[in-house]
């Protein structure tokens, strides 16, 4: 037997341990949790969902989880100016603790928004919660954030409230402290027949190096509907590890949007549970990869009930020596007939030394169902390039305009006319001979 | 373990005599294996020294390894010290004396299969004349082969006739240590068939084991090995057409084929081992490892499969596709009732430059019964222009079966083209209908729609098999109409 | 003599009544039509005919040549005569069109005691029939309706009508989804089937297949019952004034 891979994290959580927010039962569950990751350690890649993703870099870093470190907010300002305007409610955090200096989130009726540590410390449930509700079986990564979550936000939505002004949660990482580790957590609670769209978007200063163990869970309550977005823009130096994980009650709908574009290794693990009848869901998901970032997403979507629906549409687009992985798992289960369950995950290979790995995959225990799934792996249609060239685009920007068009309807799904031009800008500035369009778009 | 060289050798000698004794008295080596046994085997089959080298290299590797736990598949651990793996071919007084004694059930079965009486006799193991029909037009067959220059005969013959061959091509493409079941049957294979084209023919006529009575009783662990010279063609039926009666047998077989430069191996199989009972009682564990290589250019490989037998099935018919401009394809049925369970998929390994794969997997759950796709489309970085295109389909019949798709696509070069598609669901009630109004009875409508629904994969078959492959999923899934 | 009585049929979808007491007799040699306005319970009645599940029959009873259609299968009421032309023929990918009329018909044939046909006869028999409605012999090879045109798919039920010789045929929206030269071929397929053994039901919601297939009787289907019955002119008023100042005089 090989033992636990866990780098210094043991150490490090008895030296902060007595900073982490809650009471002796949360600091018991934490105890219980970092036990956990501690008996499996860094997943390796002989774990059937980690195969093609490698933790090695993580598993040998001396991890910071330098909460008691006070923060350098002259940088976090500094880094939160690129992350771009928002003028709507939002929650900033830097290096991973919250600042309420930086921060506008507004109250609204039937809205309550309270900082993880406050929240934990008033409230021993959601301690007891989020160390205990997770999901934890899924992965040790969620054991882990289980274990260090210092700080995060929880959203509570009262029953029948509706909120169609987005929530932004802006992480920025900074590069004040070297191989920093931050263990965000997010609990979204919507209530029966509530809506809400949160965006969560991470950020970093160019140098910075940090690890993100980021969890969020959402309960949408019969009839709710609530709209989840992770924009990962971490620096290409950073490592990010995201969970989400959504329990899903009666007649409830949850879209799921994942872009993905920074950080050197980038892993989502996304665990959809549709627990009521009649309850659906729709994964989106863009994945970039260039230089020698490798991203990662692994979608697990568990239809329990009948007459539930999920759509799922996936593109990677990788240049350089860069790796894209991505794994759909859909499950029907015994009880779930009636179930629709679609699939779409296409890859576009821009580059010699690129890399696609990709595993959709069914798992179906009902005979009154309709599932199918797809994948591809190709580059751009030769003859789509030839007539853009012959209408006077030069080569480049004919393989920008058609890479750009093939994220086209991931974005197109965004719903937020705001972020979709902001992030249409973000591919355009990756692909090289995108100028000349640019402006058009 | 540090033994002494002598004591090995003490114990060698000594196990050996014992299993030999043994074999004297009941021509059967007792359960359990070791290399006393591997001795015994490759010694009663006067075979090369280099062979039981061979042999005892992947005993030896095999004790290293697992059992793969990967599989979609449940069952009770094996226990491999309990299986005698030498027993010499049944003197014919053991079997039964006649077609009465034999359980009626098989005998419908055969029946609703349409199967020649004669060769009944011989698939429920009657003891047949020694002049049965079969031996002399196997005669016949063999004098035409050879007129061709194509060698095919049974894999110990080979080993005797032609060891310069098997010892060039034996393990070039599964290798001993290639996985668990591979490395099982590498140690102790008993017999199985040996097939050899020469450059430039085109084997004039399909070969299949039935024209070589000899290997219906090659037992658990079988070997075939299929090399195709430049520019030849052979087409190949396997035909495990018999459902045979054992209780949770173990079948661990590893197939070879090698193509060379502008061959063609077609390579089909009707599988229809004992499935076991309504209740997964026995039945037959077809743990199969299957790999061609596409050596040559402009090489090509194609395996056909209709699986509807076994307990459990585990095998992956696979392509290595080194050769440039070579191709491989893999057409595949497979159907699970009552307690059935498959997990069965094929590899398709690009490594040369405009290489082109084909994957065509249709599945059937009915009953109980858990069928799994598990399939690979790997491109690696020099196969440029590699080419795949995947459907795979599932097909549901009941509320308690299930059907899994676990495609894997892994692609390192950007001119590749990789396309996958899967679908799953039940049978239309809307086409059980349509069909129903035209006055067809449920079960020949589900009937016809299932075998619609295998076409695209049928049509591959040879005439013969093919309309046995229809009856055969028409037997196959009798008590699954609601 | 009564080929088929239908007496206060009551029937409902998914626990909501469409047929309220619907009650209709057909002679052998009638063709008649049935029109309304959609939602009138229509298809609901060709369902109910043909067997399809999920109609359930609350009330009323449906005899054909003196036997209770209702306790039959689909394929016994196929066998017995019973024929419906489906509004919207299923695809069946992989099954051959001849393969499976092949089947049908001689499912047909045992029922009635008469000897199987073998492939060279049926194959004569197909391509006569396939004549009378202008079918083009490669979609006899094709997989049944796959890749059908709308045209191609109606043609198709005709020509499978012609060949299992029914005594009750139901037209189910025949016309829908056809266009002229569509329908006139059809209608002109239909028409030579008229006999004066076999009855013809005809749903449909316009009066533009009656031009072409000449009714005996029409009758108009509105919230579950035939509200009125006349011959063909009735047709034609239906056609001027819509079924609204039928429906109001129903209610």
């Amino acid at each position: 037997m090989s033992t636990a891979a866990t780098a210094n994290l043991l150490p490090e959580f008895e030296r902060v341990s007595a900073s982490l927010p809650g009471d002796a039962r949360v600091a018991e569950r934490r105890r219980a949790a970092l036990a956990r990751f501690a008996a499996s350690g860094f997943p390796s890649q002989r774990d059937e969902a980690w195969r093609y993703t490698s933790t090695a870099g993580l598993a040998r870093r001396k991890h910071s989880v330098a909460i008691d470190t006070p923060v350098n907010l002259a940088r976090g300002r500094a880094a939160l100016a690129a992350a771009g305007a928002w003028d709507g409610p939002q929650c900033v955090f830097v290096d991973g603790s919250h600042r309420p200096d930086l921060s506008n989130a507004v109250a609204a009726a039937g809205l309550r928004i309270r900082p993880f540590a406050a929240a934990v410390a008033e409230d021993g449930r959601i301690g007891e919660r989020f160390a205990g509700w997770g999901g934890e079986e899924l992965s040790p990564m969620i054991s882990l954030n289980a274990a260090f979550a210092a700080d995060g936000v929880v959203i509570d939505v009262a029953d029948g409230a509706e909120h169609g002004e987005p929530l932004r949660l802006l992480f920025v990482m900074t590069a004040d402290v070297r191989d920093r580790a931050v263990f965000p957590r997010v609990i979204v609670r919507a209530g029966q027949r509530s809506s809400l769209a949160v965006v969560e978007q991470y950020v970093g200063e160019s140098a910075a190096d940090g690890f993100t163990n980021t969890v969020t869970q959402i309960h949408a309550g019969e009839g709710a509907r609530v709209t989840h977005y992770r924009l990962q823009d971490e620096s290409p130096k950073a490592y990010h590890v995201g969970n989400l994980i959504v329990s899903q009650e009666r007649a409830s709908e949850v879209v799921s949007h994942s872009l993905s574009f920074g950080a050197l290794l980038a892993r989502q693990d996304i665990h959809i549970m549709l627990s009521g009848p009649e309850s659906s869901v729709t994964l989106n998901g863009l994945y970039m990869a260039e230089g020698r970032q490798h991203v990662d997403h692994h979608t697990r979507i568990d239809h329990f009930e009948p007459t539930t629906r999920s759509e799922e549409y996936y593109k990677g687009i990788l240049g350089g020596h860069g790796r894209g992985v991505f794994n759909g798992k859909v499950v029907v289960h015994q009880h779930a007939i009636k179930t629709d369950a679609q699939q779409s995950n296409k890859n576009l290979l821009l580059s010699n030394d690129a890399e696609v790995d990709t595993k959709p995959e069914l798992e179906i225990y009902a005979d009154d169902v309709k599932c199918a799934h797809g994948a591809t792996v190709g580059q751009l249609d030769e003859d789509a390039l030839f007539y853009l060239r012959s209408r006077g685009l030069d080569e480049s920007a004919a393989r920008a305009l058609l890479t750009y068009a093939f994220a086209g309807d991931i974005l197109g799904r965004l719903g937020i006319a705001r972020l979709q031009k902001e992030l249409a800008a973000r591919i355009a500035g990756r692909l090289p001979g995108a100028a000349e369009f640019l402006e058009a778009v | 373990m540090a033994t002494s060289a002598n004591d090995v050798e003490a114990l060698i000698s000594k196990g050996y005599k014992a299993g030999f004794i043994t074999e004297v008295e009941s021509d059967t080596a007792p359960p359990g294996l070791n290399e006393d046994v591997i001795r015994l085997i490759s010694s009663k089959k006067n075979e090369p020294e280099w062979l039981l080298e061979w042999r005892l290299g992947a005993f030896r590797q095999w004790l290293k390894k697992e059992a793969p736990r990967w599989a979609h598949v449940r069952h009770q651990p094996i226990d491999y010290q309990a299986i005698s793996y030498y027993s010499a071919p049944k003197s014919r007084k053991d079997g039964p004396k006649s077609l009465d004694e034999v359980d009626p059930k098989l005998l419908e079965t055969y029946e609703k299969l349409g199967i020649p009486l004669r060769e009944r006799e011989i698939l429920a193991g009657v003891a047949v004349d020694a002049v049965f029909d079969s031996v002399s037009v196997a005669t016949t067959f063999r004098e035409k082969l050879a007129e061709a220059g194509v060698i095919f005969c049974s894999f110990s013959e080979a080993v005797q006739n032609h060891p310069e061959l098997v010892r060039k091509y034996l393990g070039s493409v599964v290798p001993v240590a290639d996985n668990f079941y591979a490395a099982l049957n590498s140690a102790v294979f008993s017999d199985g068939s040996f097939c050899y084209i020469p450059k430039g023919v085109r084997c004039p006529m399909e070969l299949s084991t039935y024209f070589r009575i000899n290997a219906a009783k090659t037992g658990q662990f079988e070997r075939t090995l299929i090399v195709a010279e430049e520019g030849s063609y052979v087409s190949y039926l396997e035909g495990c057409t018999a459902p045979m009666r054992d209780e949770n047998q173990l079948h661990a077989a590893v197939v070879e084929l090698v193509a060379m430069k502008d061959a063609r191996i077609k390579y089909s199989t009707v599988q229809n081992w004992y499935p076991g009972d309504e209740e997964g009682r026995g039945g037959i564990y077809n743990f199969v490892t299957k790999r061609g290589e596409c050596r040559g250019e402009n090489s090509q490989i194609s395996w056909t499969q209709v699986e509807t037998g076994s307990a459990i099935t585990w095998k992956y018919p696979s392509c290595v596709l080194t050769g440039d401009n070579s191709t491989g394809e893999f057409y595949s049925v497979a159907l699970t009732n009552n307690c059935q369970q498959a997990d069965t998929g094929t590899k398709m390994i690009h490594i040369g430059r405009n290489t082109r794969s084909t994957i065509i997997s249709k599945g059937i759950s009915a009953g109980r019964g858990q069928n799994a796709y598990r399939g690979l489309v790997k491109v690696t970085k020099g196969a440029d222009n590699a080419r795949n295109y995947t459907q795979c389909d599932s097909l549901l019949i009941g509320p308690k079966c299930g059907a899994h798709t676990f495609p894997y696509i892994e692609v390192k070069n950007p001119t590749a083209r990789v396309e996958h598609e899967a679908t799953t669901s039940k049978v239309s009630e809307d086409q059980l209908f349509y069909c129903r109004s035209r006055g067809i009875s449920r079960e020949d409508a589900l009937n016809m729609i299932v075998n619609g629904f295998c076409r695209e994969v049928f049509k591959e078959l040879p005439m013969e098999f093919a309309v046995e492959a229809q009856k055969l999923l028409g037997v196959s899934l009798e008590g699954a109409v609601g | 003599m009564t080929m088929l009585s239908i007496r206060n049929l009551h029937a409902a979808v998914e626990g909501k009544a469409i047929l309220k007491g619907l009650s209709l007799e057909v002679m052998a040699g009638e063709v008649h039509a049935i029109m309304g306005p959609n939602g009138s319970g229509k298809s609901t009645l060709a369902h109910v005919l043909s067997g399809r599940e999920g109609y359930e029959v609350t009330e009323g009873s449906i005899v054909f040549e003196g036997k209770d259609l209702l306790a039959m299968s689909p394929e016994e009421r196929a066998r017995d005569g019973v024929f419906l032309a489906f509004q919207y023929p299923v695809e069946i990918p992989g099954v051959n069109n001849v393969y499976m009329l092949k089947a049908a018909l001689n499912a047909i044939r045992r029922h009635r005691g008469e000897p199987e046909l073998d492939a060279v006869d049926f194959l004569r028999l197909i391509k006569e029939k396939a004549m009378l409605v202008q079918m083009d012999e490669r979609f006899l090879s094709r997989a049944v309706n796959e890749g059908f045109s709308g045209g191609e798919k109606k043609r198709n039920e005709i020509l499978q009508m012609a060949v299992l010789e029914p005594k009750l045929a139901l037209l189910d929206e025949t016309d829908s989804g056809l266009d002229i030269d569509a329908l006139r071929v059809v209608a002109n397929g239909v028409n030579q089937l008229r006999r004066s053994d076999r009855a013809i039901v005809m749903i449909t919601h316009y009066q533009r297949l009656l031009e072409h297939i000449v009714p005996d009787f029409v009758h108009v289907l509105a919230g579950g019952r035939i509200v009125r019955s006349g011959g063909r002119d009735l047709a034609v008023t239906l056609e001027e004034r819509g079924y609204d100042w039928l429906k109001e005089e129903a209610a």
